[in-house]
């Protein structure tokens, strides 16, 4: 990189104007999308706090820490927490805010007001779900499952099915936006395969998040209709059947996966060619691939019942659905490798993470296909084999991404580096932590013990004991971020307009943007991770 | 930022900063309006795919229930929200030959269309309050389909129930629509809003179209 001298923008998005209503009114993208980042991860350490607690408690084999009843709650609130105010909106609604706009050469998303409007969907979703919280909690797992969550279950079902419609809005509000701002905004000369391939994953994912997550709101309404009035829909003493709401359920919560993976399958494309200094290889197929998980996402949702009683035919076919997901996933993850390749491979932090994105994502996929053929989904169902695979999936992929995303672009989100030694270490600590927790939980669940359990058999304990020490390893891991980010906010050494020496049109405006974004229109010249072209000529 | 966007000369007031042009964000809003009725078809699809399977589970019983609906009733409504959307037709055809009272006055026939439906709609809720066809502790069926006939009206209820929600919002906003035809907003440059709220509208009357042959003519040949 030549050297030059490092400033700081003297006018830019922060410091546009200043205030507490500067931020709760913005229509800035960029604002929206930091307070989308302080609210997710607000429920990110909320849901990390019941994943300690359920550790703690399974550190021995009897129930001794907490009663059935409060277990039952500890991972109810975690999966809901988790799953639909941590991860569904993590990248899209932090990174993908951010940079949408960023990265195709627009002032601003299409719809600025519903943006803002997303985010305050999400807040009232969100306390819904705290005060279902705070009121006692729920205990029907996060699937809702009838008819105990119509029926039988006393604790709080309807805030939290209400917090889960509600923020559901907020998801589909953002799908919307990115699939017109990505149609309608492209700048001059942005074709459609000039884009980076985080787009195409956001686009992929938006996808998903307008075609499925209508269905989960019906769905969950009807769950409500059927507590609060007793109207019969899924109630086997009127002929309703409960598997049908199983069918709807996963219709949108299996392509909500998807949902999680596809946007860190996106980061972690930006970060093997930034980091490899290379174009990333076969970009057609990874963009094509990020469509096709799209797809051949909904087409997949029954194999989450293959015990549930739906016929031999449909699981069959739902089998060998599931199945094809492989084929688009394992495309990128061979033409990840590829790029890396004789790339110039340096090893800064989010490089880090997307290496060991691949490699969990690797693990979460394979044991995937486990779980996608019949005979054996029949053994580990229900069991910590299914716990750990999707945590491979969620944690070890999703979170991953995100950690890496937020790595790479921190710089341009905050104007400042953090500390890299730091960064390094707690992404160590996190790989080794999450490992160490997860992985004995697939010999857990091989040997049959099964989830949602306090107490389990003392010859389990072991492996347990592990799993719960890893747990706290990696919560250390979590933790470290979290001081040298805020750290960087203030001290951290000014990072300049592009600290990675990336390509790409948000490397191209001043580290914190101006609100406009760029001073004007780019016009786009170049294809996507050219970096045969000397990064100066990129310069719009 | 919009004012400085305004202020530049030759800049239309209804562009927003973060567009080139007004034909783009006609564009832009249009393509949202459609990806929004997209998840609004998943929305009352989850509903038509339940209807579905317990249509064809329990035939009969769905027959017989379904003859407890007023089918004069529902026909005068589905005539009264096609007329609805006769009236908001012209309404937009009105608004891009910029004829400012005919498009409030197709505004406004539209909007009493939408709130006559309503009324007879609530009418009807009222007879089967009466003859106790809402579902739940105090539902009161023969007996050979009671259980059934439950899932039945329970389906009626929340399908025509979540249509009349689309109404009360789509009558909502024909009330800003004619708010910003009175302030000229709305100009023959920029008829938009109403093109888009048209969509809106049509949309909600399909969905009618779709409810009205499944909940009230089951099974009429045969009868």
């Amino acid at each position: 990189m030549p050297s030059q001298t490092l400033y700081m923008p003297p006018r830019h998005y922060l410091n546009e104007n200043y205030g507490i209503t500067s931020w709760l009114l913005t229509r800035d993208h960029k604002r929206i999308g930091l307070l989308y980042l302080a609210s997710i991860t607000f429920f990110f350490f909320l849901g990390g706090a019941m994943a300690v607690l359920i550790r703690l408690e399974l550190a021995t084999p009897v129930g001794d820490l907490v009663t059935d009843e409060t277990y039952n709650k500890l991972f109810t609130m975690h999966g809901v927490m988790m799953v639909f105010f941590f991860l569904i909106p993590s990248i899209p609604a932090t990174l993908g805010n951010f940079l949408v706009p960023l990265m195709i050469g627009a002032k601003d998303l299409a719809f600025p007001k519903l943006n803002l409007a997303s985010w305050y969907i999400y807040v009232i979703g969100g306390l819904f779900t705290f005060y279902a919280l705070v009121a006692g909690g729920v205990d029907t797992g996060w699937t809702f499952y009838t008819p105990f969550s119509t029926v039988s279950s006393t604790t709080n079902v309807i805030p939290v099915a209400l917090g889960v419609f509600v923020t559901g809005f907020s998801s589909i509000l953002t799908g919307l936006n990115f699939i017109v701002t990505i149609h309608r905004m492209r700048a001059p000369g942005m074709t459609w395969f000039r884009m980076p391939l985080f787009l195409w994953s956001m686009y992929a994912t938006s996808l998903i998040m307008v075609l499925g997550t209508p269905v989960v709101a019906i769905t969950i309404l009807l769950v409500a209709a059927e507590r609060l009035f007793h109207f019969g829909f899924f109630d086997p003493r009127l002929g309703g059947d409960p598997v049908l709401f199983q069918h709807l359920f996963w219709f949108y919560s299996h392509p909500a996966v998807y949902i999680m993976i596809l946007p860190a399958m996106g980061v972690v494309s930006e970060l093997v060619a930034a980091f490899c200094r290379k174009q990333v290889f076969g970009y057609h197929f990874v963009a094509f691939a990020s469509v096709a998980i799209a797809v051949l996402g909904f087409l997949v949702w029954g194999h989450h019942m293959f015990v549930a009683g739906i016929s031999v035919y449909s699981a069959l076919i739902f089998s060998i659905l599931s199945f094809l997901v492989a084929v688009p996933s394992a495309v990128k993850v061979f033409n990840w490798t590829a790029t890396m390749y004789k790339g110039s491979i340096s090893w800064q932090t989010p490089m880090l993470y997307a290496i060991g994105f691949i490699g969990l994502f690797t693990i979460g996929g394979l044991t995937g296909l486990f779980l996608a053929s019949v005979g054996l989904d029949v053994h580990v169902t229900d069991t910590y084999f299914i716990i750990a695979h999707f945590h491979y999936i969620m944690v070890g992929g999703a979170l991953m991404g995100y950690l890496g995303g937020l790595h790479y672009w921190w710089p341009k989100i905050s104007g400042r580096m953090y500390n890299e030694f730091l960064a390094k270490i707690s992404a160590a600590i996190i790989f080794l932590g999450f490992n160490l927790t997860f992985f004995p939980q697939f010999i857990l669940g091989y040997l049959g013990m099964p989830r949602r359990y306090h107490a389990y058999p003392p010859e389990f304990q072991v492996l347990n004991v592990l799993s719960s020490a890893g747990a706290s390893i990696l919560g250390v891991g979590y933790l470290i971020p979290m001081v040298y980010l805020m750290w960087s906010l203030r001290y951290g050494r000014i990072a300049g307009s592009n600290p990675w020496g990336a390509v790409g049109l948000e490397w191209t405006t001043t580290s914190p943007p101006p609100t406009e974004n760029f001073a004007e229109t780019p016009i786009v010249t170049w294809e996507a991770y050219d970096y045969q072209t000397p990064v100066e000529h990129h310069v719009a | 930022m919009s004012h400085e966007a305004a202020a530049h000369q030759g800049h239309h007031p209804a562009l927003a900063h973060h567009f080139d042009s007004l034909a783009q964000q006609t564009e832009a809003t249009t393509l949202g309006m459609w990806v929004f009725l997209v998840t609004e078809v998943l929305f009352f699809g989850g509903l038509f795919a339940t209807y579905m399977i317990y249509r064809s589970w329990y035939p009969d019983a769905f027959a017989v229930a379904s003859h407890e609906l007023d089918v004069v009733l529902g026909t005068t409504n589905t005539v009264v929200l096609i007329t609805s959307s006769l009236t908001m037709a012209l309404a937009v055809h009105a608004a891009q030959l910029g004829q400012r009272k005919l498009l409030m006055t197709f505004l406004i026939l539209t909007m009493i269309l939408g709130g006559v439906f309503l009324g007879i709609k609530s009418v009807e809720y009222y007879h089967k309050f009466v003859e106790h066809h809402i579902p739940g502790p105090g539902f009161q069926f023969e007996k050979e389909y009671f259980r059934h006939a439950q899932i039945f009206f329970s389906l009626y209820f929340v399908m025509t129930g979540l249509h009349a929600i689309h109404m009360i919002i789509g009558i909502g906003i024909m009330l800003v629509m004619l708010w910003w035809s009175w302030n000229g907003t709305i100009t023959a440059e920029y008829s938009s809003p109403i093109e888009i709220s048209g969509l809106y509208w049509h949309f909600v009357d399909i969905v009618w179209i779709f409810l009205f042959p499944l909940l009230y003519l089951i099974g009429r040949h045969a009868h």
